[in-house]
């Protein structure tokens, strides 16, 4: 049913196309967190890659730094209904990332991320891979700032925003699809934005 | 709480009854919603509204909650932005009598009830005074006991939401304290203060709450700017990390359509 009095604001058919239901086209990079920014060094950083409870590989900034890096191209869109073209990241494939770890294949079908300020996300391990997901150590060819999650996010870009978790330490696989920091609180276990999976129990 | 085993329950989109709209700053009005199905919310949480164009364009948008859990209606507090699609139709069309499509309530972190306890420390920037103004409203229906300080910055006397209503609560109530400060003006009257949140604000204001005692849980809501300010602050002052909460406009104050509540951008 029409809104009373509502027209709105149409974009042009090409920028529509881009646009998931519910989405507006936003031009800065609003940041969005559940509380302080954590300030992680360099020195202080690291990043596990567990299975379960066991932690099978750890590596330091500098170790991480080594790994083959890959650059995307990416519209990304905020469950708070923001949608941001063409954004350019540089990081470590999550392939990538397996492989270093001594993985040929995921052990478990599902993946909790983790990052500094107890923060987790969950991601179906085939959401991460053929190049679909990263971990972001550069955005526009800088190194990500602090408010944007730096020194690393996760970037799962094909799913709402929340699903890069920002400040990211580690990737744990575990055996069944473990909801999230947000996930627990009302957001959706999946979060695919062009079927508008916001919020629990949307179809 | 449900079964975990169920299927999840959705959040239906429904028609809510528009019973009332109030000013309560020039740029700001209240929008009193009956939703027909609506199974209560905890206080700081917010709704999704969607609006349909005659062609089935539609634009969706975050607003929080200003009433409390306990009020006939659920008040969607909404700051007209210049060049918003969805807030200026809110403030130039919307009257009572019209039905507007929502679906909620959403969100649960940034949110209050006494069983969270206290002392409880609310930091608000602007429009961001919304959520915190649903937790005084509930505290003080169901959890005056809760030693409570707002901080409250705004850049002009004449934008300082629920002005009235909170100068009045903070006057009969000794539990609850207001620190109002105005960023582009002089203070008005006694007892207001001119200036951003600082340092030395914030030590004034940790001393309020008595020697060695520490707020146990802090909300801040406002800009990014306003957020990471107020966020350091505290931290510097040592006050726990995860103690802190906060709430984010989402997107830049030129384009950001109220206040856009929370996961990680």
């Amino acid at each position: 049913m029409a809104t009373r009095g509502f027209f709105g604001r149409r974009q042009s058919p090409e920028i529509e196309a881009r646009l998931p239901p519910g989405q507006y086209l936003e031009k800065g990079f609003p940041v969005l967190s559940a509380g302080p920014t954590p300030i992680v060094k360099h020195e202080d950083w690291h990043f596990d890659v567990k299975v379960g409870p066991r932690v099978i590989k750890t590596w330091n900034w500098d170790a991480f730094n080594q790994l083959p890096r890959s650059k995307v191209h990416k519209d990304i869109h905020c469950v708070t209904k923001w949608t941001k073209f063409d954004t350019n990241w540089e990081g470590v494939l999550v392939e990538e990332i397996l492989k270093a770890a001594g993985l040929d294949a995921p052990p478990t079908p599902y993946v909790l991320a983790h990052s500094f300020d107890g923060y987790s996300t969950n991601v179906p391990f085939k959401d991460l891979a053929d190049g679909k997901g990263m971990v972001a150590l550069t955005y526009e060819g800088y190194p990500i700032t602090s408010d944007h999650g730096g020194p690393a996010r996760l970037l799962v870009p094909h799913l709402y925003f929340w699903k890069s978790a920002k400040w990211v330490n580690g990737l744990q696989f575990t055996n069944v699809d473990e909801a999230g920091f947000w996930e627990l609180r009302g957001y959706h276990i999946y979060g695919d934005p062009w079927k508008e999976q916001r919020f629990t129990g949307d179809p | 709480m449900s079964d975990a085993n169920a299927a999840p329950e959705r959040l239906e989109w429904q028609e809510a009854a528009v019973e009332s709209v109030a000013e309560q700053t020039p740029e700001v009005k209240s929008f009193f919603l009956k939703p027909p199905q609506w199974r209560g919310f905890t206080a700081g949480q917010h709704v999704d509204v969607r609006l349909t164009a005659p062609d089935g364009y539609q634009a969706e948008r975050s607003y929080s909650i200003g009433s409390a859990p306990e009020a006939d209606a659920v008040e969607l507090v909404i700051e007209k932005l210049e060049n918003g699609e969805v807030s200026p139709f809110f403030h130039e069309v919307v009257a009572a009598g019209d039905t507007i499509e929502m679906r909620g309530p959403i969100g649960g972190h940034f949110t209050w009830g006494p069983r969270d306890g206290g002392p409880l420390l609310l930091l608000g920037g602007g429009s961001g005074v919304v959520p915190l103004m649903s937790m005084i409203r509930h505290r003080r229906a169901v959890g005056r006991d809760v030693r409570t300080i707002l901080v409250y910055s705004c850049r002009r006397w004449s934008e300082v939401i629920f002005r009235d209503e909170l100068i009045a609560e903070a006057a009969s109530d000794p539990n609850l304290s207001l620190v109002l400060t105005i960023t582009r003006e002089a203070a008005p009257m006694a007892g207001v203060r001119m200036g951003r949140v600082d340092m030395k604000l914030m030590d004034e204001v940790l001393e309020m709450f008595g020697p060695a005692v520490m707020p146990k849980r802090t909300f801040i809501c406002g800009s990014s700017a306003f957020v990471d300010v107020a966020s350091r602050l505290l931290l510097e002052a040592g006050i726990p990390f995860g103690s802190i909460k906060t709430e984010r406009y989402g997107g830049d104050p030129a384009r950001a359509e109220g206040i856009a509540p929370v996961p990680e951008s």
